[in-house]
């Protein structure tokens, strides 16, 4: 985290800085529960966009004018904020991707042109399908085998089963900081130093994670760590990739372009340093900039005020919906936060979202890209409430009283 | 009643209710009056699988007039299904094969219709045509 004052964490004052959040849905003030899913953005992100795009839009790194220098400026500004708020060891060390889907892709591919047959990754039985597929390509393409830590009945992952999958030929674990589903907060600090001792890198999924607590990458001691943009109060189409310099120095590129090269003839091409080595193309500028706002704000906010806020919600929530008759909590984690989900005995959960959306709730309803983890506790799907900082008890009143509603209208 | 004049009477039904949760409260009991369909038929052949909620269709020409029955483990979506087979029933395939269901539009539904909220509607509907125009063929 970088140095500087905090403010006091004052959820009133928040929501001002948000304007999606004052509309009306049907009639109804929007109570937006679906965080998970993607957040609302700041003020300071929307303008940043509107400037952009209304007197600084050029392209980078490669203009002699006044605007082009400017936007790169500004770009590469951005990722430095985002290096001090992830505590990364250099601004190289932060390659800016389409979004977490993307920079997993993106180590499966490149990292994964390091590997050989026979090797082994570890995921979890809790990822996200992005968090599954680009692993399940890499082990067809390569031979690889890939192995899955169980959870236990409440969603936690099953450690010792871990320590007993990890082996010499095991290559890379790659985990979710949060699920995306459960809310389930993952040891990955112990399962990394657990993978670094049979030599094995470690991915932590941080899409859930960055907008909710503080992250130190140093700290964590992973390898790689990815996020979108989106889930964190900036753009979409934006994300980051961190790795480590020498890990990333070692593998090959993943997309060819330009600003990835350092010279070309037909005959060979040799390739830029990092981070440009991964950047192929004209990036997302306007993504990359006001994804560096977004993080400015975060870092004037105090997020260990913050995560305790929203895991005091998501906590009031669950004890809330815990009182229904037939309603089951899917997730029950020790440590979790700022996600519930839950089915209620006899009721789909599409009805209940369809309900709610009519009474001026998001939330999301369905299998939110984990078929697995449903399958493993056989449902066809979850009602999922996520939180954000700017989410109030009240709204949870609301909400409950908006489930209550919809239980007894569909009985 | 020609189709367009059913059509034309859910729409009445419908305007009665100013209210969201009025007019889903009537397609609820909608859902829940919907006649069940033959267990036999809840095969994976007649199954419609949307994102969410699943959906199972049969259809039929019976004395030259389509006949649907359909069921969904959602109880909105079934409702929905009664509203459709309610319009379509006792059609002939050719009647149905040409028709503008419009009235899922006037009646404020449509965003159950679009193909990405996956509800296995869109696809519903799709089916509940192309097996009239497989009629219509055959015939």
């Amino acid at each position: 985290m970088s140095e500087g004052t905090k403010r006091p964490f004052s959820v009133r004052e928040i929501r001002e800085e948000f304007p999606a959040l004052r509309q009306l849905i049907y009639n109804k003030n929007l109570i937006y529960f679906d965080n998970g899913a993607t957040s609302q953005k700041p003020k300071i992100v929307l303008d940043a966009i509107n400037m952009y795009y209304s007197k600084d839009n050029a392209n980078i790194h490669r203009g002699v004018h006044f605007m082009s220098q400017k936007a790169t400026t500004e770009y590469e500004a951005s990722r430095i904020t985002i290096q001090k708020y992830i505590n990364a060891k250099k601004s190289e060390e932060i390659i800016f991707t389409k979004g977490t889907t993307d920079g997993i892709n993106l180590v499966a591919y490149s990292f994964g042109e390091l590997l050989s047959a026979g090797d082994e990754i570890i995921i979890t039985a809790m990822e996200h399908h992005s968090n599954i597929v680009p692993w399940q390509m890499l082990c067809q393409r390569k031979g690889l085998t890939l192995r899955v830590v169980p959870i236990n009945k409440k969603g936690e992952l099953i450690m010792d089963e871990y320590d007993k999958l990890l082996n010499s030929k095991t290559k890379l674990v790659a985990v979710t900081h949060i699920s995306n589903t459960l809310g389930t907060i993952n040891p990955v600090k112990e399962m990394g130093v657990k993978a670094h001792a049979v030599g094995a890198k470690i991915l932590v999924d941080g899409a859930q994670s960055i907008q909710h607590m503080p992250i130190d990458v140093k700290d964590m001691d992973c390898d790689f760590f990815v996020f979108s943009g989106h889930k964190v109060f900036g753009p979409t189409g934006i994300g980051v990739l961190y790795g480590k310099e020498a890990i990333l120095d070692s593998m090959p590129p993943y997309q060819g372009g330009g600003d990835m090269i350092s010279k070309v003839t037909f005959e060979r091409t040799t390739y830029n340093e990092l981070p440009f080595k991964f950047e192929a193309g004209t990036p997302h500028i306007a993504g990359g900039i006001c994804l560096g706002k977004a993080f400015e704000f975060l870092t004037s906010l105090d997020m260990v005020a913050i995560q305790k806020y929203e895991k005091e919600l998501a906590e009031y929530a669950q004890d809330m919906l815990d009182t229904f008759e037939g309603c089951r909590i899917i997730g029950e984690a020790k440590n979790k936060t700022s996600v519930v989900s839950f089915v209620m005995e006899g009721i789909h959960p599409f009805d209940i979202g369809t309900l709610l959306d009519k009474q001026g709730i998001a939330v999301r309803t369905g299998h939110h890209c984990t078929q697995p983890l449903m399958d493993f506790f056989g449902i066809p799907g979850t009602v999922r409430a996520s939180f954000a900082f700017y989410n109030t008890r009240e709204e949870v009143d609301k909400f409950i009283a908006a489930v209550e509603k919809s239980i007894n209208m569909l009985k | 009643m020609t189709i367009e004049e059913k059509q034309q009477e859910i729409i009445d039904e419908f305007n009665i209710y100013d209210d969201w949760m009025e007019k889903y409260e009537y397609i609820i009991e909608l859902g829940k009056d919907l006649p069940i369909i033959d267990p036999d038929k809840l095969t994976n052949d007649r199954l419609i699988e949307g994102c969410q909620s699943r959906v199972w269709l049969d259809a039929e020409v019976k004395d030259g007039k389509m006949q649907y029955s359909a069921d969904s483990d959602a109880i909105i979506t079934k409702g929905i299904i009664g509203l459709l087979i309610r319009v379509m029933n006792d059609e002939t395939p050719e009647t149905i094969a040409k028709a503008d269901l419009h009235f899922i539009k006037d009646i404020g539904l449509q965003e159950h219709l679009s193909p990405t909220r996956a509800n296995g509607l869109a696809s519903m509907v799709k089916k509940m045509k192309m097996a009239a125009i497989k009629a219509t063929i055959n015939n």
